[in-house]
């Protein structure tokens, strides 16, 4: 069982319903969290897992040698990407734009090219408390962070009850976040912004065929709220749970600490939101 | 030999376009007798990354020797230099102007990026 959690705009509180769900979970269950939210991974700031082991994740990028080259430029015209450029005495591989998907290597007649791993991030894993935790960090200044989205995914165990922190936004390394989950948590704010981003999360659902439902932060009521209400019973998406305005939440998480762990009305909301997920939980673990 | 000209549209007339990856057209014109060969749409504006070296590729593709610009990101540098062609900074008004320009000498060349990447976008 996997839940994700997703949100279109950045900065609604991802993070915040990843981890306070997972420690509720923890109590009941065995559970196994995934930040895949790899140019940014927070989610260890509030776990605060003991790492135990970092391996590098690489993508493969070609080598040419240039002695069997015949400068076709084969290489160049099935290269997506624009990564390799085929001169009049060299070959240059721009590795940054390359995406590894080996059809340079593959198409070459000459068989001139030959894969070698760039490393653009580490996987880092290790216990947090009750839980199993894993994290992509993804190596500052790289662009292509789904290779190491799906490391981190390599890690699910079919034994636990699996959440997935995912990135903002709804692309790529969203799509590989949260495909493959059987629900997807929204996470989103009462504000034009939110609205506009959840808008695009939920149509991003849909493309993927993903049972969801929307958790408001900041929840104040009032008229923004309305109008995302209307847009959730119209789309069938089903509010879970609204984070009312909370100063000692906003003083726990700025000092790395989960509200559930400290508060008991927090405690209580992520219960309640459990126990509308379609979750069947085995007690004990 | 052929000179590549960065423009917002094709023919003599049109406005230079200080981008080379991501200007729309490549104004192809005999360096020695400002003759337009041809115009040609940009292939590198719609690529999603690369666009420098995928301009670069079609520039060689059309047997261009020397490309004048505004500015060349770091990819499109090095591709240049490795398809053989020289670059040329400087461009400013119209196609026909840059090409006179070319003519009188009055244009630098270039042999290395003159803006980050991404500059143009």
């Amino acid at each position: 069982m996997i839940i994700a959690i997703a949100s279109g705009k950045g900065g609604t509180g991802k993070t915040t319903v990843a981890t306070n769900l997972a420690l509720v979970i923890s109590e009941k269950t065995k559970v196994q969290f995934l930040d895949c939210d790899v140019e940014e991974p927070n989610a260890h700031l509030f776990l605060k897992p003991e790492l135990q082991s970092s391996e590098p994740v690489s993508i493969p990028v070609p080598r040419v040698d240039l002695e069997r080259c015949t400068y076709c430029g084969i290489c160049a015209e099935v290269c997506a990407f624009n990564a390799i450029m085929v001169g009049k005495e060299t070959v240059l591989v721009f590795e940054p734009l390359c995406h590894g998907c080996g059809g340079c290597t593959y198409f070459c007649p000459e068989k001139a090219i030959s894969e070698v791993d760039r490393p653009i991030g580490v996987l880092e894993k290790g216990p947090a408390g009750p839980l199993s935790f894993v994290h992509g960090k993804l190596n500052p200044g790289e662009a292509l962070s789904p290779p190491l989205i799906k490391a981190v995914k390599k890690t699910v165990d079919p034994s636990a009850l699996t959440i997935v922190d995912a990135a903002p936004g709804a692309s790529c390394p969203v799509v590989e976040a949260i495909q493959g989950s059987d629900y997807c948590l929204l996470v989103t704010e009462p504000t034009p912004f939110g609205l506009n981003d959840l808008i695009i999360a939920v149509e991003l659902l849909k493309k993927l065929n993903l049972p969801g439902g929307v958790v408001i932060n900041r929840s104040l009521g009032g008229e923004g709220e309305a109008e995302m209400e209307s847009y959730c019973r119209q789309e069938g998406v089903p509010i879970l749970l609204r984070m009312p305005w909370d100063r000692e939440l906003a003083s726990l998480y700025a000092r790395g600490e989960p509200a559930v762990a400290h508060l008991p009305a927090w405690r209580k909301h992520f219960a309640g939101l459990l126990e509308q997920l379609p979750v069947e939980i085995e007690e004990g673990r | 030999m052929k000179l590549a000209i960065c423009a917002q549209g094709e023919g003599m007339k049109a406005q230079v376009d200080q981008r080379f990856g991501r200007c729309p057209y490549f104004v192809i014109v005999d360096s020695e007798t400002g003759a337009e060969e041809k115009s040609v749409p940009n292939s590198g504006v719609s690529a999603t990354g690369g666009a420098g070296p995928q301009s670069a590729r079609q520039l060689s593709q059309e047997g261009v020797e020397a490309v004048a610009v505004g500015h060349v990101g770091p990819n499109a540098a090095v591709a240049l230099q490795a398809a053989g062609i020289a670059i040329y900074g400087g461009v400013t008004g119209t196609v026909q102007q840059t090409w006179e320009l070319f003519r009188e000498g009055k244009l630098a060349t270039i042999d290395q990026a003159t803006v980050d990447p991404h500059h143009g976008i």
